[in-house]
């Protein structure tokens, strides 16, 4: 038996069942990042002496990387608008940036930790420090996981759009929110981390 | 029952008409080029060392911004259905108790002062 | 479901949480012992135990996590042609509220967990305030951290956590008094209403588990009145199920026989809980054995019963037999004494001020001496109980093979479900079942049986 509303939209909710999953899920990471969040200014209203981000990250290697996630977000929905056009090829290149800069992304925070890290500034050595790795590690984790998914939509799942397009489209469509979400998630983080 | 949609089933809000395309893929390019700015003003602000409680506001409302953007043309928010945007709505007002309620019991009781931490959050060896 | 893999995914991480969970018990030091809410600092410097109990935990979050997208979208996606939103059982609602707390609520403990794992394994200092002082020698960490943070992170969940616990029973005892009442439920809109309500006040209660922690009154006030709120729609729930009663024709089956226990035992738990919700109260009653017997009347006899209730009334469903109403009985009996024998003079032992998690229940402390007899009527409850379970362990098994045959609508039930096959086949149905009434049509005058299932046409 084939699972009804997969591809095709339920009338009365205008929706599948994918896109719907994946709100849900963006839900429910919306209040693992809150309460990131909420903990972040539990700990930084209740300490002394709390540095600007600025004073001890690196805020421009920051800003570069808040604009090659930027970017990866708009190839993401370039992709995704490709296959609308039904233009495959072109799908893969926007794919393949996305993955690309997202891969940028990770150098980039790798050459950051390793900084630190060298001077000994550990996860342990301030809470400063400690929230910065949590919450950035967790955001490197989930940039990580969008990757395997893009980069798996890029590679072996791209089969799926010879024998059914508007499920893969669909498909690609999921997997670009969640991208999305990554980005917005490191829109809030950027400033607060790295600015105040 | 099967999965192969009529063509016209599978989205309402980005037929693949071409031109309705095209009409989104220029709202994307000027969505870019707003977040670009955007980021470019946040970090400038952040170079004149506001006030904690000035520098906090102005970098959060730009952020809410280039986030609202991301959400509603990205994330095809603006054209989304009731249902998404009522779980999103129910979920927008917990973040925010759960975001505001701890810190307002913290400064609403009797808490034992701490001792400043071992060593200044903002020391490095 | 519409997501059949993630709901394999939900199963084996299940499966993994528990092993782990289970495992602790053998690590050097032994499992966690920092109780189930796993305090800050004493969790941060306990055993290794704390440490795979953490990990179980985020293997049990995720499990939770993916089962409540699961239900979400089936639910909203997946219901039979005619099942509008106002025609679902009840347990249907109940269920779906549920799954809303499990996503919205988890992921700040799952967050919590991570950090205190990371206070645990990576020497921060979240939940570690300065200058703590552990067996004489103070603590060598970065300190600033905030022990009540955790309990803001834990208690975010663990509020809407308990409702997770109750609603699916009140969804199951609604079901199975609807069937043996022969009546439709009384107040069905309601009850849907208190439902969606319930599910959105618990997440602005939580508080109410930490007045003790030295907050102000501006905020006490907050939370002992959102608290007070929430009791309304608990309220008007039991009252609706209650009233469902009158009138009924009911019938005294086992499954009956816990739905209809539970009204009075849930009864009793939330109205004792009153008590613990007003912040003035909740000053000499905190921590004290009043909140344990509180708690275990609503999950014991509340939840627990309304499980029992639900297996003995979906078991010729699943199997195609059912269980012995003979043994059912005794087991219903037994346990339903027992557990006010249990829990009853736990709320006197509170009253008198001994405080739980004492390794000796108080018999150190001068005001617990004259309540000291009580822990020994407990016990012999507790034992007796664990004796009247056997019946039921007995019944569940040997019932499989020689269980009375059941036929497929074994109660003249109204819902769905019973369409299926007992047992059901792969596929549950085998046309897709369609909904062409309310779900508890039941003695509809002129019509010439006691019951109008959901699914004739």
């Amino acid at each position: 038996m084939d699972i009804p509303y997969t591809v095709a939209v339920r009338r009365d909710t205008g929706l599948n069942n994918g896109k719907i999953g994946i709100w849900l899920f963006l839900a429910s990471e919306v209040m693992l990042f809150g309460a990131l969040f909420a903990s972040y200014i539990l700990i930084r209203t209740g300490s002394p002496n709390w540095p600007r981000g600025d004073t001890v990250l690196d805020y421009r290697l920051a800003t570069f990387n808040t604009i090659v996630l930027i970017t990866s977000s708009v190839t993401m929905v370039m992709a995704w608008a490709s296959l609308m056009r039904r233009k495959f090829g072109t799908f893969r290149i926007y794919m393949a940036a996305t993955v690309l800069l997202g891969g940028v992304f990770l150098v980039v925070k790798y050459f950051e930790y390793s900084h630190h890290l060298h001077l000994g500034e550990y996860p342990s050595h301030s809470n400063f420090f400690a929230i910065y790795y949590t919450l950035t590690g967790l955001h490197m984790l989930h940039v990580f996981g969008g990757m395997v998914v893009n980069a798996y939509f890029w590679g072996p799942g791209a089969k799926l759009w010879e024998k059914n397009p508007v499920w893969f489209t669909n498909r690609v469509e999921h997997s670009g929110l969640f991208w999305h979400f990554v980005d917005l998630v490191w829109i809030f983080l950027f400033p607060t981390l790295y600015l105040l | 029952m099967s999965d192969h949609a009529a063509t016209h089933d599978h989205d309402d809000h980005a037929s693949h008409d071409p031109a309705e395309i095209d009409r989104h893929v220029r709202v994307y390019i000027m969505v870019f080029v707003a977040l670009m700015v955007l980021t470019i003003v946040t970090v400038a602000v952040s170079r004149f060392h506001l006030s904690v409680p000035v520098a906090v506001s102005v970098a959060l409302l730009v952020a809410t911004v280039k986030g609202g953007l991301v959400a509603c043309y990205f994330m095809h928010l603006i054209s989304e259905k009731k249902l998404i945007l009522a779980v999103l709505g129910l979920t927008a007002a917990f973040f925010v108790v759960l975001l505001a309620l701890p810190v307002l019991t913290h400064s609403n009781g009797f808490w034992i002062p701490q001792p400043a931490p071992a060593q200044t959050d903002a020391e490095h060896k | 479901m519409a997501f059949p893999k993630i709901n394999m995914a939900s199963y084996w991480c299940l499966f993994l949480g528990g092993c782990t969970m289970l495992g602790s018990f053998l690590v050097p030091g032994g499992a966690a012992q920092s109780g189930w809410t796993s305090y800050a600092p004493l969790s941060v410097i306990a055993g290794t135990g704390q440490t795979w109990w953490l990990i179980g935990m985020i293997f049990l979050i995720t499990s939770s996590l993916l089962g409540a997208v699961n239900f979400l979208t089936t639910t909203i996606q997946l219901r039979a042609k005619g099942l509008t939103f106002m025609r679902f059982p009840f347990f249907v609602w109940s269920q779906f509220v549920t799954s809303f707390l499990l996503l919205l609520a988890f992921p700040p403990l799952e967050a919590a967990g991570v950090m205190q794992l990371m206070d645990r394994v990576a020497g921060t200092s979240f939940f570690l305030p300065s200058g703590l002082v552990v067996s004489g020698q103070v603590l060598a960490n970065a300190g600033g951290g905030n022990a009540v943070l955790w309990q803001h992170l834990f208690w975010f969940l663990a509020h809407p956590e308990v409702y997770v616990l109750i609603l699916p029973a009140m969804g199951i005892v609604a079901e199975i008094i609807a069937n043996n009442t022969r009546k439709p439920l009384w107040g069905y809109r309601s009850m849907v209403y208190a439902l969606i309500f319930l599910g959105f006040m618990s997440f602005i209660v939580w508080a109410h588990h930490m007045f003790m922690t030295g907050m102000g009154t501006t905020m006490a006030a907050f939370f002992q009145t959102t608290t007070m709120i929430i009791s309304i729609p608990s309220v008007v729930i039991l009252t609706a199920l209650i009233v469902s009663l009158w009138g009924g024709s009911i019938r005294f089956n086992t499954p009956m026989l816990f739905a209809v226990s539970f009204l009075p035992m849930f009864g009793i738990g939330g109205l004792t809980g009153l008590p613990l919700g007003l912040n003035i109260s909740d000053i000499p009653l905190h921590d004290t054995y009043y909140v344990i017997a509180h708690f275990h009347y609503v999950v014991a006899p509340g939840t627990i019963f309304a499980l029992f209730a639900g297996i003995y009334y979906w078991y010729p469903k699943a199997t195609g037999r059912k269980m012995s109403e003979t043994l059912g009985k005794i087991h219903w009996i037994g346990s339903l004494v027992c557990m006010n024998v249990v829990f009853m003079p736990m709320f006197i032992v509170g009253l008198a001020g001994v405080s739980r998690r004492l390794f000796d229940a108080g018999s150190g402390y001068d005001f617990a001496q004259g309540t000291m007899h009580w822990n020994a009527v407990s016990s012999w409850g507790a034992w007796i109980m664990g004796l009247f379970q056997i019946p039921f362990i007995f019944n569940f098994f040997y019932s499989i093979r020689n269980g009375e045959k059941a036929e497929g609508n074994v109660w003249q039930a109204t819902t769905i479900e019973w369409s299926a096959p007992s047992p059901p086949p792969h596929g549950n149905f085998a046309i897709p079942p369609q909904a062409y009434r309310g779900p508890y049509e039941y003695s509809v005058p002129g019509s010439d049986k006691d019951f109008t299932p959901q699914f004739e046409a």
